[in-house]
């Protein structure tokens, strides 16, 4: 554990609030060694770039007076119908019909990164209550859940999610709550394995034989135990989600057209990569941009929360 | 820890034939239990209101699980715990909330026994929290002046268990369990995991608390010294059963059964002379696998003096020759004055003995 001048924090707490002495929880350590960690600052600030473009995408449509569906079949296509390259009116080019390409990837991240949070949410809310309850529980609940979760991650799924966008019709809700639902499994196993191992720890023994109840133990002591692996998971969840997205919407099951995502825009691509080279590139750079920043947090935030494991010091695993 | 001799003795802990089993090599398909392991097989015990009893044995003798089913932390296979008169061997968690506020437990491992998520703080508040003693900015006072009372900073209320050395830390597990007023503290090897220089405060932190508040602990240690030091009786157990019970004067001076006797010649002496001139008896072999206890005497494979009805009878824990009913032994053929337990042959074979040479002490039966 860091040493570090606890002197100036505890004096500055101490003439605050007489009689307290603020310690200093594996949380706020981890945020610590994540504040220092250059790899996890560039990441973050590419998330709150890609982030403001999307909230920002509006204002940008307004200053170069392109609406995200406006087609421009004068200015943006060629006199033989194909996109423009980028230009002073264009700045990232056309698509097929005329539309600017720069308008359309902002306004697409919108719909990325809200499917990425909201589906990631659900799936970890999901995920954690079957896991704590099968794990926690065991016996007969334990085996039901531990075989669902089997269940669900052997699923094909994206041969299922086909089945059901064509039942329930393409739209961005059904987008998400398939995404939850082959999601939530993932974490839910980790969750199981993770509630097995602290339920046999001595702090859960403590806290048994001073009275506590299954749900003090469960929320109490398990629980604190657990976010350090979820935050993980989900923040490795979102950009999973983002291109289960794009790939839902390059097959056409996701939201549907007008609307601009990052998979129909590389769909409608295809047949045109070869003349307009740009049409591919912009929308799967936004893509691959924020997948990777996703990743890298998450990375950083795993060595942050468990430094022992980490690759970077080596050798003192437990 | 002495008390004063001749006061009316109370039973406040009464264990009642306590058989715990851990079932091994479940059949997936079958769903019986193939095998058990028997970690306490039938032991009978009583602990005295404000006495210190110590119980010691091995690694693996079933102490610790004992200390478990004596505080309900296990449920039991078979047997009895009766607590300050109630049955307590059946009641489910919710039943036994309101005996924990009497029965608490130290654990041995300071590091694992406290969530390293949780402020010691709230950690030491939760006997409170959990049985509405006290809330708020009432239970934070109540903390403070626990924490005062074993010697730790008040003002250390906020930090993390990980903030805090091995020693503060089981103050904190001592606290813990300190903070409903028990009657009885179950310790189970509450220093064995701390530095020698560091044991010496947190045992006489124990007996001064014991002083204060009038504590009874059943003590748990593998230590002899230490058991010897905190008991006014002491509980020899050897592969899930009890050897020996004996006030703790008598039982060092002179101990019964063969087994306590072995472990007695082991303890370090700090005179070298004193150590040169005394004999350890050594036993063969190891201690038998609980999955598969021998049958009789638990001991008869490695005791010097064993002979063929320890093979066929398992000999009751009760007051032998001309011991006082308060120091029973379980062994047929107690040691007597004047035993050369170091020499000795059994009488039977021996499946663990080693052919070693004649010349070693060792405790030898037959001559392979």
């Amino acid at each position: 554990m860091t040493v570090t001048a606890p002197g100036e924090a505890a004096t500055a707490a101490a003439a605050a609030r007489p009689g307290a002495i603020q310690g200093r929880g594996p949380w706020r350590l981890a945020w610590e060694r994540l504040r220092r960690d250059p790899v996890a600052t560039a990441a973050a600030a590419t998330l709150v770039l890609i982030v403001a473009a999307a909230v920002a995408a509006p204002e940008v449509a307004h200053a170069v007076g392109h609406g995200p569906n406006d087609q421009y079949p004068d200015v943006g296509l060629t006199p033989a119908g194909l996109p423009v390259g980028p230009s002073r009116s264009f700045l990232l080019g056309t698509d097929n019909l005329g539309r600017d390409l720069l308008v359309r990837i902002l306004y697409g991240a919108r719909i990325s990164l809200l499917v990425g949070v909201v589906a990631t949410l659900l799936a970890t809310v999901a995920g954690v209550v079957v896991g704590l309850a099968a794990g926690y529980l065991g016996g007969l609940v334990d085996l039901v859940l531990a075989r669902f979760m089997d269940m669900v991650l052997s699923f094909p799924y994206l041969l299922l999610a086909i089945a059901l966008v064509s039942v329930f019709g393409a739209s961005l809700t059904i987008s998400m709550l398939v995404i939850a639902f082959f999601s939530w499994a993932a974490i839910g196993r980790v969750v199981r394995g993770q509630t097995l191992s602290i339920r046999e720890k001595e702090y859960v023994e403590a806290s048994w034989s001073v009275g506590s109840g299954s749900l003090r133990v469960m929320f109490v002591e398990i629980l604190p135990n657990l976010l350090a692996p979820v935050l993980v998971l989900a923040t490795l969840l979102v950009p999973t989600a983002i291109v289960f997205e794009a790939t839902l919407s390059f097959l056409g099951l996701g939201v549907a057209p007008p609307t601009p995502t990052w998979g129909g825009m590389l769909s409608e691509s295809l047949a045109f990569y070869q003349v307009a080279w740009w049409f591919p590139l912009f929308p799967g750079l936004a893509l691959l941009a924020t997948t990777l920043a996703f990743n890298l947090l998450g990375d950083s935030v795993r060595d942050a929360l468990d430094p022992t494991a980490g690759r970077s010091t080596g050798g003192g695993g437990r | 820890m002495a008390r004063p001799a001749g006061r009316p003795r109370e039973v406040l802990l009464r264990l009642d034939q306590v058989v715990k089993h851990f079932p091994v090599g479940r059949g997936v398909l079958s769903g019986r239990d193939a095998d058990a392991v028997h970690a306490v097989d039938g032991v009978s015990l009583e602990v005295y209101r404000g006495e210190t009893l110590g119980l010691v044995g091995e690694t693996g003798c079933g102490k610790s699980t004992l200390a478990r089913c004596a505080t309900r932390l296990h449920t039991l296979t078979g047997g009895r715990v009766i607590f300050d008169g109630h049955d307590i061997s059946t009641l489910s968690r919710r039943q036994l909330r309101p005996y924990r506020r009497q029965l608490q437990m130290v654990f041995q491992d300071p590091y694992g026994s406290l969530n390293p998520h949780r402020r010691v703080g709230s950690i030491i508040g939760d006997p409170l929290a959990v049985h509405g003693v006290a809330a708020g900015a009432g239970r934070r006072r109540r903390v403070q002046e626990l924490m005062e009372l074993v010697g730790l900073n008040p003002e250390h209320y906020n930090r993390y268990p990980a903030e805090f050395s091995g020693g503060q830390r089981q103050r904190v597990g001592v606290v813990r369990a300190l903070a409903l007023r028990p009657k009885l503290i179950v310790c189970d090897e509450p220093v064995s995991a701390l530095d020698v220089s560091i044991r010496a405060q947190i045992l006489n932190l124990l007996a001064d608390l014991q002083n204060e508040l009038d504590l009874t602990y059943l003590f748990i240690s593998h230590d002899l010294s230490v058991v010897r030091q905190v008991s006014d009786r002491v509980a020899v157990m050897y592969l899930g059963k009890l050897a020996e019970v004996a006030p703790v004067g008598e039982l060092y001076r002179r101990p019964r059964h063969p087994y306590v006797a072995a472990l007695l010649s082991a303890v370090p002496v700090p005179d070298p002379d004193l150590a040169d001139r005394r004999e350890r008896i050594i036993l063969a072999g190891d201690v038998p696998s609980p999955v598969h206890p021998p049958a009789g005497c638990r001991f008869h494979p490695r005791c010097p003096k064993a002979r063929p009805v320890c093979v066929e009878v398992a000999p009751p824990l009760v007051a032998r020759g001309g011991d006082g009913a308060d120091h029973p032994t379980a062994c047929h053929f107690p040691v007597e004055p004047g035993d050369d337990l170091a020499h000795a042959h059994a009488a039977i074979d021996q499946p663990d003995q080693l052919a070693a040479g004649g010349d070693l002490p060792r405790v030898a039966g037959s001559n392979r």
